[in-house]
């Protein structure tokens, strides 16, 4: 019983973590330019995709990941250039239609790119699974945690303790502000594309060997996101972080013992939930309308 | 009796008081005017009293029924409406059929008839079209009988504002700033309008920077600072309250 | 008359294009895609009275027409009722679940209005899709033939005649409805919500009713869905057919009843024109919600009609 339990919570981190980086890339996104990149999800298949390419075209695997990470952010970049920019004024529901028209357009790139296989990666250090209290454990589970993990602290420090990260930090808060003090925010729109894409893009490398990759894959982990990302309180990092890790965990758990068919939708019911009773997220601040 | 009775009426805003304590009331049928420098809480008052804001504490008593809290829709049904500072205009309908938004209490809406078009809604919606025009006519919007809002001038939405909430035939009306950015012209026709809803009975308060419009309307004066009570009266007391030359009209020179 | 001519210019126009619209159709083939395009522009008729006038958005409205192709396939068939009956019964029981879950949900605005109407689609989809004993899981049902009063709908044609007559009522119901008092307490809260609060209008009651009247369009459509399709699939009502309801009002013009058509149509055309690109639907499909919002945030109708009408004033 117990050691089912600590299976399942690992299991639960492992996606947890990975919905904590889409999740926080949703939430770059949003404080830079007040924008849901339905899109998130497409950067962890690229990410994949890519290097699952790179290493078939015969280069090493740190090479591989380092080249589809690039790639990742310059279609971070493009998107941000050529989809969001140019529709920078309008209302929310056609922000969410031009993100939501992104991410349909990058899927058929990629399925038209890497076709509609299901791809894997090989694990990065073996496939002998280390014991934990009773518990398996993949290696390749410790380095998605530890990745994450690494790139969730590497985004803190950049946020809190880096002029750039600072100046997208106040341009969350006021852009009119932010402008006046010399902030360009178009910089700040474009950089928050490139580090939500970096982020999504690692997290699609380092779970391919877990879960696989095929051209479809973005779409639930991109909702698993936005959903880590609203539990959280929307433009709230550690939030979506914390987010992120809860869906997984209830999620892992809602699987081990209620139905595995059931996994996705018990996510979700927990999202709606706590919309209704705490609209605003669990960390959300409240909102008033002011007129 | 009053017709508005506001007793010990706190707001904050995480911690900060927007109104402290504020009690007053206002009696049926004068033109009553709120005035304070930027930032007194007139606005947030205007708030408070119309359900968009919810009280901290004290309460709020509108025909003698207990009103803090209740929802700005059923205020309107009870007989209050408000025009905003920064306006509240429907820009994606046209100019009529902003008011006749505001006649939404009085008119045949039921959901068989909407979708069915029938004949008893033609009837309310032809002679409710009528009566907007008519409202609009009496603002001084006339000749924007055809018009879409959202190709109005800032002087005539204000207006337009004026007869949507004139269309829910309200017992009291709050104008936030009716005045605002109008130039002279347009301030002495806002100042006639007024002046005409309260001669057809109704309670009018306003909130109002233009000192000339408030000392030459109002019957009655109360003057905030810092979201408390500075003094109360006639245009005549307030004008020679040495609180308020000091506080106020002082510093407005 | 001229007044009714005035007031219905478009339903006329639609009218004559149904009409019409035979002596081009060679085969059946033809009429299958037409009936889909009708059925398609029933439910984003529906759909944009949410999110064009109202101004709420929804990303989970194929449950809806998902849940009532499945009352009328399953109703029909296991329990073997009247279809006129299961498609009521559809329609009622999306009404209620509408309802139910709008109260709660449409007090969110924006993104988070997005989440919650997206994970009610995903919840409903994946039930589907596991109640297999009920539904036929991924493999899908049937329904039963459509009658009427004792015809049995067989042919294309009869179909095709059935749907558009089905489309021009839904048409006129909700022109009718913008029209109204109701239309206008639609729009205003979608144009300044405080200040429609303030002149009386109680925003989540119509909020509320605009969710429930749409979610009952999409039901309709879905039932005569389930009786001229071969097999209702869970893949009707995922979350992808409500993005492509979305991407079809968005397109053909948001606060526009013939945009809703329009865009309808040409959606479900586009696919059967690009059918030799078939990998390249997906790329176009995106191409197109970008481009709509971002050159044409009004859609095609509302746009073009502005164009006219420029051309019209000296």
């Amino acid at each position: 019983m117990l050691e089912s339990t600590i299976q399942f919570i690992l299991a639960g981190l492992t996606s947890g973590a990975i919905y904590a980086l889409v999740g926080l890339g949703f939430t770059i996104i949003y404080n830079a330019s007040h924008v849901i990149n339905f899109a998130q999800g497409e950067f962890i298949v690229i990410g994949g995709m890519s290097t699952v390419a790179l290493v078939a075209a015969g280069l090493p695997l740190p090479v591989a990941i380092v080249l589809a990470t690039l790639v990742t952010m310059v279609v971070g970049l493009a998107l941000a250039r050529f989809a969001i920019q140019p529709a920078k004024d309008a209302d929310v529901v056609a922000l969410i239609i031009i993100t939501i028209g992104a991410s349909i357009f990058l899927r058929g790139i990629v399925q038209v790119v890497f076709g509609k296989d299901i791809h894997s990666l090989p694990h990065f250090s073996g496939e002998t699974p280390l014991n934990l209290m009773g518990a398996t454990l993949m290696p390749q589970s410790l380095w998605v945690m530890g990745i994450s993990a690494a790139l969730i602290l590497v985004m803190a420090w950049f946020f809190n303790a880096t002029l750039a990260g600072k100046a997208m930090l106040a341009t969350a808060y006021n852009a009119l502000a932010a402008r006046l003090m010399g902030v360009d925010t178009k910089w700040v729109l474009l950089s928050a594309f490139a580090l939500s894409a970096l982020l999504g893009a690692v997290g699609g490398i380092v779970v391919t060997p877990i879960t696989f990759v095929s051209y479809e894959s973005g779409i639930m982990l991109g909702l698993k996101g936005f959903s880590a990302a609203v539990l959280g309180g929307l433009g709230n990092g550690i939030g979506a972080v914390a987010g992120g890790l809860i869906l997984g965990v209830v999620e892992a758990m809602s699987a081990g013992y209620i139905s595995s068919a059931y996994k996705d939708a018990i996510a979700f019911i927990i999202i709606l939930v706590v919309l209704v009773a705490r609209p605003n997220g669990l960390f959300g601040k409240k909102g008033i309308d002011r007129v | 009796m009053s017709l508005l009775k506001v007793t010990n009426l706190t707001k904050s805003f995480g911690g900060v008081s927007a109104i402290r304590d504020l009690s007053f009331t206002i009696e049926a049928g004068t033109i009553h005017s709120i005035i304070g420098p930027n930032g007194a809480g007139k606005t947030t008052l205007f708030n408070l009293i119309t359900g968009v804001y919810t009280p901290s504490s004290g309460s709020v008593r509108f025909d003698d029924r207990e009103i803090g809290g209740v929802e700005p829709h059923k205020l309107a049904a009870l007989g209050m409406n408000r025009t905003f500072q920064n306006l509240q205009i429907f820009h994606n309908m046209s100019a009529v059929e902003n008011v006749m938004v505001g006649a939404h209490l009085h008119v045949q809406k039921g959901l068989a008839h909407s979708l069915l078009r029938l004949p008893s809604l033609v009837r309310s919606e032809v002679e409710t079209r009528k009566h907007c025009w008519e409202l609009m006519d009496f603002v001084g919007l006339g000749q924007y009988r055809d018009a879409e809002a959202s190709a109005m001038s800032y002087g005539a939405l204000k207006r337009l504002e004026i007869a949507r909430a004139l269309a829910a035939k309200p017992k009291l009306l709050l104008l936030d700033e009716p005045a605002a950015g109008l130039n002279d012209t347009e301030t002495r026709e806002v100042d006639e309008v007024i002046k005409r809803i309260a001669g057809q009975g109704v309670t009018v308060v306003l909130v109002e920077h233009d000192m000339k419009m408030v000392m030459g309307i109002s019957d009655h004066i109360l003057v905030l600072d810092y979201g408390a009570k500075l003094a109360e009266g006639t245009p005549a007391e307030i004008r020679s309250n040495p609180d308020v030359i000091a506080a106020y009209l002082g510093n407005v020179g | 008359m001229s007044a009714f001519l005035q007031r219905h210019r478009g339903l006329l126009i639609l009218a004559a294009c149904i009409v019409l619209l035979p002596l081009a159709v060679q085969n059946d083939y033809h009429y299958d895609v037409l009936i889909n395009a009708g059925l398609n522009a029933i439910v984003v008729v529906g759909l944009n009275l949410l999110i064009g006038y109202a101004g709420q958005i929804s990303l989970g409205h194929a449950a809806f027409f998902g849940l009532g192709a499945y009352a009328s396939a399953i109703l029909t068939t296991t329990y073997g009722w009247h279809s006129l009956a299961a498609m009521g019964a559809g329609m009622a029981g999306v009404g209620v679940l509408a309802y139910v879950v709008a109260r709660p949900i449409l007090r969110l605005k924006g993104h988070y209005l997005a989440m919650a109407t997206l994970g009610i689609g995903i919840i409903i989809s994946i039930v589907l899709n596991t109640e297999a004993h009920i539904t036929g899981g991924p493999d899908g049902m049937s329904a039963a033939p459509f009658s009427v009063f004792g015809y049995t709908f067989q042919s294309e044609k009869s179909w095709y005649w059935l749907v558009g007559g089905c489309l021009l009522a839904a048409v006129w119901l909700s022109s009718n409805l913008i029209d109204s008092p109701i239309g206008r307490a639609l729009r205003a809260l979608h144009g300044a919500e405080v200040g429609a609060r303030v002149v009386g209008i109680d925003t989540t009651h119509y909020k509320v009713l605009i969710f429930v009247i749409s979610a009952i369009f999409a039901s309709f459509a879905g039932s005569l869905f389930a009786h001229h399709t071969p097999t209702v699939t869970p893949s009707i009502l995922g979350f992808i057919k409500s993005v492509e309801f979305v991407v079809m009002a968005v397109f053909g013009g948001m606060a526009s009843v013939m945009g809703s058509v329009v865009g309808a149509v040409i959606m479900t055309l586009l696919p059967n024109l690009l059918a030799s690109i078939e990998d390249y639907e997906p790329i176009i499909l995106g191409a197109i919600m970008m481009g709509t919002m971002i050159f044409m945030p009004k859609g095609l109708v509302p746009t073009i009609a502005k164009m006219l009408r420029r051309k019209e004033a000296p």
